[in-house]
């Protein structure tokens, strides 16, 4: 029992990325119509605001060791602890949540400047071109990171109150052993967040309205005189800063490189065609399924019956999904058939 | 003079959401006559065709057609037992030359479940191209055989798919509003050329607005209504009947 | 231009011999050295392939290359198990290939679209996990499968006593690499162009572009689209198998990388670059991305700062780095850029291009002439 509750939790921060990375997906499907094969990528440069962001604030100059008296001694220390010595290592030490603050202007000017540059002239013109030029400009955002940042992958720590693990099971009466790291309830909390917020805004805003009027027939909201394209930028936006954020949070669980957005976005695609091509909660709901699935598939036990299975488990499952149910967990009949 | 019933509508209902689009349908047709079905917009006729070559599936009810089953069947199934129908908004293939569009059929008749003809060339199908020369003869395209089929105008259009239609010799033919959007002259050739093939021997099921085409064409008329049939007979028949001047011609002219 | 005009066997004879005569108008341009040339047919052979299925049905698969690996994997084992000969090496490649294609076409092929290519992607994406985890002792995981002394080599070692080194690959005692290498490429690619052109012209391609212009049609005609279309997958897998398995009969080896999303995606690049659904143009498209991958990885800092040598200094020190972000490991960023802007501004490929800037001058020089090809000429040129 201990050990399928823990299996639980552990696919549920992955899954919550995944989840996260489907609803921008499914956002920008359902409404723009476009089939975004750099939304992964998009991930991506959250993740690298946050490794850019650290990077700004451990800004360094040499100063005079103190601690070592035997001879001259030099050590980089932070600007940010030289100006603020009381604020300045707080600061360092919240660098990852603190990234927010940066990822969401840049992930906004990333998504408006995409979506007026690029795929606003891609509305019109069939999937499969929609497709590669996404593609290709997966290919371009990951290239520049790797230039920039080289290929290898950069740690990024938690603050230290959230290092240790938190005893889960006790909460629930159950045994030691089932603990779970502290980030990544954050993660799991910050996801919930930003779930909420997204489902929030499309049930509450008459802004949210006609966007979930537009993914159901996007002729009608056309034809009643509402100004969709300008909407359509907003709801770039918003797909562009859910998976920047959920890039960045997703930096203590995983150092972020160069390639981590198409691993994503690929079992991404599959989580929104399990969850239904054009439905948000099946989005959310299957991201969440496939992450535990996966968690449970890489248990050691499981791995000793069947070697390997925790690399295949998703598409296993995927195909099944599709087979018996050919639109999807929560796919709706009619929408979006091809 | 009656002959046998061969299309058979049993009860045909269809719902959409709540919204009764076909309430409780019956309709028996004649082999080889033209029955007209007519009725005002929003009463449910596209969906009756729609159902019956399957592109929808009826929530009740069912279709037969000379013995056989449709409803439940693939589209291409439904296609094979010889019923063929024209869209309202013409489904052609618009990239290919119009002789293309009219051996395309052809072939799906031929080789529709499957049969791997790559090894043999086009350029030796001489009978389906002598063929589809003929229909396009027919239909009157026969000038524009290579010319693309997107760039042919709405008419045109409708007479190329009415075609490709012909050419698969089908037993039953719908026609959706075969001159919607037509001008009289245009609608007047498609009239000539639908009584010419009337001696072919196909049965005809047809949605029309125009009143012309329909009292020009029709053996028998039934008049569809909110989702059921109201009303039936003889054009002449139909066109005295009260019920329908109500529901339909005193509302339309 | 006047390409156009050209009958099938005339076209069919000039890309047969535009071929075959690579290693001499190639050494103008740098490239007539065998493993550049065994490149060109290979991939060429893929793009044609793949041209089968999106250019015909316009189905975009995303997950060609995993029949590449397989066709790669099944050859070194016909290398290792049986003979070094080449002819079983890319049967079974072709083999496997197409079993591998026809699992994968029947489930993706129950959906059109999006759907279809996320599918295809995510079966290739699990065929490489699956090569690099549970399929080691068949892909030899990261390190790639590699022929070794201890293979059985049960045919050849009937014949022959085996050497003291890795035996080379053959075609019945002519060795594979060079030269030698590319003229058996080469005559598979001829081979594989007049099979795709034979496809073009029957009424299977006809009917797969009917598919491709409007489906409904089809089926309210009575085609029953599925059958056709998992042929025209099985055959387009083929292709990628036989040129997965000359990789392997050029240098017999099959990694795992080469089932990556990014050998999908160059697939797809080589044939829209060159045009889609025309006949010659993904062999063009193939031709050009493996002749720019070659000079542009060779560079490196040393070699740009000789290039750009007639620049001031001041002026070298920054455009060699920004150049240099484009080339050598920076192929792919080039790759890239050049796959967006073909996309948005040539969707049509180079073929198209040509035949659009070929009637630009048609029409200025002959206004009154009616030069138009017939429609029928159209999807081949």
């Amino acid at each position: 029992m201990d050990a399928i509750f823990l299996q639980i939790l552990n696919g549920l921060d992955k899954g919550a990325a995944y989840a996260l990375i489907a609803l921008g997906l499914t956002l920008v499907f359902g409404t723009l119509g476009i089939v975004n094969f750099a939304h992964g990528a998009l991930f991506m440069m959250g993740a690298f605001c946050a490794v850019t962001f650290n990077k700004l604030l451990m800004l360094s100059t040499k100063v005079e060791d103190k601690s070592v008296t035997l001879f001259k001694a030099y050590k980089e220390q932070p600007y940010l602890e030289i100006w603020f010595p009381d604020a300045g290592p707080i600061l360092l030490d919240y660098a990852v949540p603190l990234s927010i603050l940066m990822a969401i202007p840049v992930m906004i000017l990333i998504g408006y400047v995409m979506e007026r540059g690029l795929i606003k002239h891609f509305y019109k013109r069939p999937h499969a071109e929609q497709i590669l030029v996404t593609f290709g400009l997966a290919i371009v955002l990951q290239e520049v990171i790797k230039a920039v940042f080289g290929a290898n992958p950069i740690p990024q720590t938690a603050p230290d109150i959230l290092a240790g693990s938190a005893n889960v099971g006790a909460w629930f009466g159950m045994g030691e052993n089932v603990v779970y790291p502290w980030w990544r309830l954050v993660y799991l909390l910050f996801s919930g967040l930003i779930i909420f917020a997204v489902f929030s805004f499309l049930q509450f805003t008459t802004y949210g309205m006609v966007v979930r009027a537009g993914m159901r027939d996007r002729e009608t909201v056309g034809l009643l005189g509402i100004n969709i394209e300008r909407r359509f930028t907003i709801v770039f936006a918003m797909a562009t800063v859910v998976a920047g954020l959920a890039g960045v949070m997703y930096t203590p669980i995983l150092p972020p490189d160069y390639h981590m957005g198409m691993d994503f976005l690929v079992l991404s695609f599959v989580v929104v065609v399990v969850g239904g091509m054009g439905s948000l909660g099946g989005a959310v709901l299957a991201g969440f399924l496939l992450g535990i699935v996966q968690s449970f598939a890489s248990m050691t036990e499981v791995k000793a019956i069947l070697p390997g299975i925790d690399q295949i488990i998703i598409y296993l499952v995927a195909v099944i999904i599709l087979l018996v149910l050919p639109r999807g967990l929560m796919g709706r009949a009619g929408v979006m058939d091809d | 003079m009656m002959s046998d019933l061969v299309l058979h509508l049993d009860n045909i209902q269809k719902n959409f959401g709540g919204l009764a689009a076909l309430s409780d349908v019956n309709l028996h047709v004649e082999e080889g006559t033209t029955h007209a079905i007519i009725g005002p917009n929003g009463a449910g006729k596209s969906t009756l065709l729609n159902v019956c070559i399957g592109r929808l599936k009826p929530d009740a009810g069912k279709v037969t057609f000379d013995g056989q089953e449709l409803t439940g069947r693939a589209p291409h199934e439904i296609a094979q037992i010889g019923v063929a129908r024209v869209f309202q908004t013409p489904e052609i293939f618009p990239e290919m030359s119009l002789l293309e569009n009219v051996m395309l059929p052809a072939f799906s008749k031929r080789d529709g479940s499957f049969a791997f003809n790559a090894h043999n060339m086009l350029s030796k199908q001489n009978e389906i191209r002598d063929e589809a020369e003929h229909i396009l003869e027919d239909v009157g395209l026969q000038e524009m055989m290579m010319q693309e089929a997107g760039s042919l105008s709405r008419g045109d259009k409708r007479r190329l798919e009415l075609g490709m239609c012909l050419i698969l010799r089908p037993r039953l033919l719908l026609l959706d509003e075969p001159t919607a959007g037509m001008s009289r002259h245009d609608t007047n050739r498609t009239i000539d050329l639908l009584k010419k093939i009337k001696s072919r021997g196909m049965t005809k099921v047809i949605i029309e607005h125009d009143m012309h085409v329909v009292f020009s064409l029709a053996d028998k008329v039934s008049v569809l209504a909110r989702g059921a049939i109201i009303a039936g007979g003889k054009p002449e028949e139909v066109r005295e009947d009260q019920r329908v001047k109500e529901a339909y011609l005193g509302g339309a002219h | 231009m006047t390409l156009a005009k050209l009958n099938d066997t005339n076209r069919f004879l000039i890309f047969a011999a535009i071929i075959l005569l690579m290693p001499i108008w190639m050494i103008p341009l740098g490239g007539a050295y065998p493993d550049l040339l065994q490149k060109f047919a290979i991939y060429g052979i893929f793009a044609i392939g793949f041209n089968i299925l999106f250019g015909l049905t316009g189905y975009l698969s995303f997950g060609h290359a995993a029949f590449l690996g397989v066709g790669s994997y099944a050859a070194v084992w016909s290398f290792k198990l049986f003979t070094m000969n080449a002819i079983p090496a890319i049967i079974f490649g072709v083999l496997f290939a197409g079993l591998l294609a026809f699992i994968i076409g029947f489930l993706s092929l129950r959906r059109t679209g999006i759907y279809f290519s996320i599918l295809t992607l995510a079966f290739a994406q699990m065929s490489y996990n699956l090569a690099y985890s549970v399929l080691t002792p068949i892909t030899n995981g990261e390190t790639g499968l590699q022929l070794s002394q201890q293979d059985p080599r049960i045919i050849d070692s009937m014949f022959v006593e085996a050497g003291a080194g890795l035996p080379s690959t053959n075609l019945f005692g002519l060795k594979m690499s060079g030269f030698e290498g590319f003229y058996f490429c080469a005559v598979m690619l001829i081979l594989c162009y007049y099979i795709s052109m034979r496809i073009f012209r029957s009424p299977f391609g006809l009917m797969l572009r009917g598919i491709k212009s409007n489906q409904n049609r089809m089926m309210y005609t009575g085609l029953n689209t599925r059958p056709y279309m998992l042929t025209a997958f099985v055959i387009s897998g083929m292709y990628a198998g036989l040129a997965g398995s000359l990789l392997a009969v050029t240098d017999p080896l099959a990694g795992a990388e080469r089932m990556q999303w990014t050998a999908s995606g160059e697939v797809v690049l080589m044939t829209i670059l060159g045009g889609v659904g025309t006949l010659a143009g993904p062999m063009l498209g193939a031709g050009l991305i493996k002749y720019f991958e070659n000079i542009f990885s060779a560079f490196n800092n040393q070699t740009l700062t000789e290039i750009f040598s007639f620049l001031p200094d001041a002026a070298v020190e920054v455009v060699v780095p920004i150049v240099g972000l484009f080339v050598g490991s920076g192929w792919h960023l080039t790759l890239g850029l050049l796959f967006v802007v073909i996309v948005i501004f040539l969707p049509g490929g180079i073929v198209e291009g040509m035949s659009r800037l070929a009637g630009l001058f048609r029409r200025k020089d002959q206004e009154n002439m009616n030069g138009t090809a017939s429609p029928q000429d159209q999807p081949g040129e």
